[in-house]
């Protein structure tokens, strides 16, 4: 299962970004193969309008199925996540991936 | 002619400013006042005046029919607003994103994208005596103000010939309401308040009208706070300053009753009545540009 998380950095010892569309970065990390990708969304800050549905669309292309966050995702790329089926979870903000892959684990995390 | 007041920065007296100028020139000759802070219009309070007409107004937004859709991503490629997204085997719309603009659908090899009809907002109009007033406010939820302002302006266009002098109350900032609000005036008021902060948002508007050509003034409100920094940079770049508002207590007062100003206070009715000879020295000539009558200067 591929879990994706906001971060601000490329690794699983990165901090998370609390920030949903405009994160700079999405770590991916694939339970399965013990794989972690990175993705950098730093182009977002381009974009003036409807950066949340943008990079929930992204994270449709990863092939997401649950993506870890901080403060969680607005209307619009809820509404995307919902209709793509990922299941969200959050309050991760302030924790480094690592730290918010084992809170995501263990069941401490919030679900919205 | 058309005014439009604006500010930057946000609570610097646009709408004290509008009510006042326009119900003053209205004492004399037929004026129309319009406020296009659609998100949030407050000129109302401090207009009496008998409603005469209300409408509905509406924007186009693209909705999906599915049945002849390829799926070919035309729609978002062309889509400078993320309000149209392929996710998979749909298209979501996103109506809150969308600035009506019909790329989208214009574009779509299928027709698969047509324009529906979505409310925005209302219009009202009032009258009393030379004073007409006209009000749009956008409905909860809406986003995009813009649209709303176009057709208002539109509706002003329609209803008041060129001799009716036409004020616009702008909303604050120097983002697209303000563009929309002030794009098809022949003359910009910019309030601001003689403080750092109020600088700082002043170089900002003084840049936009800068930027679409339009001659500008100042007008500055509750003079006496702050310092002399707005004074100095209007010297410097040879901005007229036409008018000051004093700050006094007595104008909050009147003001927080909803009562117009220059009636009752001195120093306000020598402000609108300054600003009114300012703009009565000008005419407008065939190319949008502003003559002096009295030097012959082109604006």
């Amino acid at each position: 299962m591929k879990i994706v998380f906001t971060a601000k950095g490329t690794d699983m010892d990165a901090a998370m970004d609390p920030r949903f569309g405009r994160t700079e970065y999405f770590v991916i990390f694939d339970e399965d193969t013990k794989s972690v990708e990175s993705y950098d969304n730093r182009s977002i800050e381009g974009e003036a309008h409807g950066a949340g549905p943008k990079t929930a669309q992204k994270l449709a292309e990863y092939g997401a199925e649950v993506l870890v966050t901080g403060n969680g995702p607005g209307g619009n790329a809820a509404t995307v996540l919902k209709t793509t089926g990922i299941a969200v979870y959050i309050g991760a903000g302030d924790m480094t991936v690592k730290e918010a892959y084992e809170a995501y684990k263990s069941g401490n995390l919030k679900t919205v | 002619m058309k005014i439009a007041i604006a500010s930057g920065k946000g609570g610097t007296g646009k709408t004290t400013l509008s009510t006042n100028l326009a119900s003053y020139i209205a004492e004399s000759r037929e004026c129309a006042l319009s406020d296009l802070d659609v998100e949030e219009p407050n000129s109302g309070l401090f207009i009496k005046a008998e409603l005469i007409h209300e409408e509905d107004k509406f924007k186009k937004i693209p909705e999906w029919e599915k049945s002849r859709c390829e799926l070919c991503g035309n729609c978002q490629t062309v889509c400078n607003f993320n309000a149209v997204l392929k996710l998979g085997k749909m298209i979501m719309v996103f109506p809150e994103l969308c600035h009506g603009c019909y790329a989208c659908s214009e574009l779509c090899p299928t027709g698969s994208l047509p324009m529906k009809q979505k409310k925005m907002g209302e219009l009202k109009a009032y009258k009393s005596g030379n004073l007409n007033f006209i009000e749009s406010r956008l409905i909860i939820g809406e986003e995009q103000a813009v649209p709303l302002i176009k057709q208002t302006i539109d509706y002003v266009d329609e209803h008041f010939s060129d001799e009716v002098i036409k004020i616009f109350d702008s909303p604050p900032g120097t983002s697209c309401p303000v563009i929309e609000a002030t794009r098809d005036a022949d003359f910009v008021i910019l309030v601001t308040e003689p403080t750092p902060f109020g600088l700082h948002d002043l170089k900002l508007a003084v840049e936009t009208v800068k930027q679409m050509g339009k001659p500008f003034a100042v007008v500055i409100n509750r003079h006496g706070i702050g310092n002399d920094c707005v004074e100095l940079y209007c010297k410097e770049d040879n901005i007229d300053i036409i008018a000051s508002i004093p700050n006094d207590r007595l104008i909050a007062e009147t003001y927080s009753r909803g009562d117009l100003l220059y009636p009752t206070i001195p120093s306000v009715k020598d402000a609108v009545r300054s600003i009114s000879t300012y703009i009565d020295n000008f005419d407008l000539l065939d190319n949008g540009s502003l003559k002096s009558k009295k030097t012959g200067q082109i604006k």
